[in-house]
């Protein structure tokens, strides 16, 4: 250990942040490609989950819809050229324990085919159970048209079936189901 | 070897020498999770040691720590890197306490204590002595967890029943973290 001198202090910090930040911007070079490649294999299953059998790209054909200040994407699912389904991915701020991100599989009717938890950060045991691995919860929406499917838990009034001790992450679920289906009925899609 | 063996039983940071209970705490809701963090911060630990040890004697007293600290937050930000790129999967589930092991106080610890006095060989020994250690432990920790808690072992369910919910809460972290310390204390006196 040296004694510390001003001029060696800093010639020190200085020399060891250049060498820590030419380390990370080579890395971030080499892994620039494959993660952006992750990123867009999740979307391409969760969407491939949602909807019915497609043979186009949709995550190419993508429209953005904006509500409530949020941008939604819109993926058409198309077979030999027909719309089959629309994958939305949607979220909510309103989980218990932050952002909630789902992919809502509609029906061109706006019937809901399909859905997925993209990402979130619900307590594990309670509120994690929004995941279909977890509970079947999600299933309850299947095949349900929102204007006769009520997207709101019991409580409130809705038809849904909240998990039990996680009514805030229920809620969160139903709030960006509901604002997907808003999202595809105002699009051009229907 | 010894080297190796004391940061599994004599120094084990989580039974012995209680450093790094963040990660330790919050990550072990199940046996892949704990590994997957053990494994990372073995990672970060014998990296972060090996360099240490390399440039200490060039450091100035006065400013060792905040060099110590960008040399580990380095490793971390390429560890992170690496996971996002080729491990989505387990760095969905660890994402948020990968940045955590900068502050983890077994890397810092082992840098200041170890690996600014030593070689780089013993370093790097070290370094992968206290990663075991962390790992196993947190595998145990994270496998009775989850046993417990949901009733499955590295993802494969075991019990029927399921388990009970507060085993992968906090307040379940604790109670098992507790009664491995007494049975870790039982078996090495």
């Amino acid at each position: 250990m040296k004694t510390s001198s001003l001029k060696n202090m800093t010639l020190t910090l200085l020399l060891i942040t250049f060498v820590a930040a030419a380390a990370l911007a080579t890395v971030y070079v080499f892994t620039e490609e494959p993660m952006e490649a992750a990123r867009l294999a999740k979307i391409n299953r969760a969407i491939a989950e949602v909807t019915p059998p497609f043979d186009n790209s949709p995550s190419d054909e993508v429209a953005e819809v904006v509500l409530d200040g949020r941008t939604l994407r819109l993926f058409p699912a198309k077979k030999n050229g027909v719309l089959v389904g629309i994958a939305v991915e949607t979220a909510t701020a309103k989980g218990f324990g932050g952002l909630i991100t789902l992919m809502a599989g509609f029906l061109p009717d706006g019937t809901i085919y399909k859905t997925a938890v993209i990402s979130h950060t619900e307590t594990p045991g309670l509120g994690d159970k929004i995941e279909k691995s977890k509970s079947a919860f999600s299933l309850q929406f299947e095949g349900k048209h929102p204007d006769s499917f009520q997207l709101a838990v019991r409580k409130d009034g809705g038809d849904v079936d909240a998990i039990t001790a996680s009514t805030i992450s229920s809620r969160a679920f139903c709030d960006a189901l509901e604002r997907a289906y808003r999202a595809v009925s105002s699009s051009s899609f229907q | 070897m010894s080297l190796i063996t004391k940061g599994i039983l004599k120094e084990n940071p989580t039974f012995v020498l209680m450093l790094g209970m963040c990660p330790t705490l919050g990550t072990t809701v199940s046996a892949m999770n704990g590994m997957g963090m053990g494994l990372a911060t073995l990672f970060v630990l014998v990296l972060s040691n090996m360099a240490i040890a390399a440039v200490a004697a060039q450091i100035p007293a006065k400013v060792r720590i905040p060099a110590y600290i960008v040399i580990i937050a380095a490793f971390v930000t390429i560890l992170q890197l690496l996971m996002q790129a080729y491990t989505p999967a387990l760095y969905e589930t660890l994402g948020l306490f990968i940045p955590l092991i900068v502050v983890n106080c077994i890397v810092l610890g082992r840098a200041e204590a170890f690996a600014a006095k030593n070689s780089v060989a013993a370093s790097a020994l070290d370094g992968i002595g206290i990663g075991l250690g962390f790992t196993l432990s947190l595998t145990v920790i994270g496998a009775v967890r989850e046993l417990l808690g949901s009733g499955a072992l590295f993802g494969y369910p075991l019990l029927p029943s399921g388990g009970v919910t507060v085993f992968v809460l906090a307040p379940g972290a604790f109670i098992v973290l507790g009664y491995l310390l007494v049975l870790f204390n039982k078996i090495k006196s």
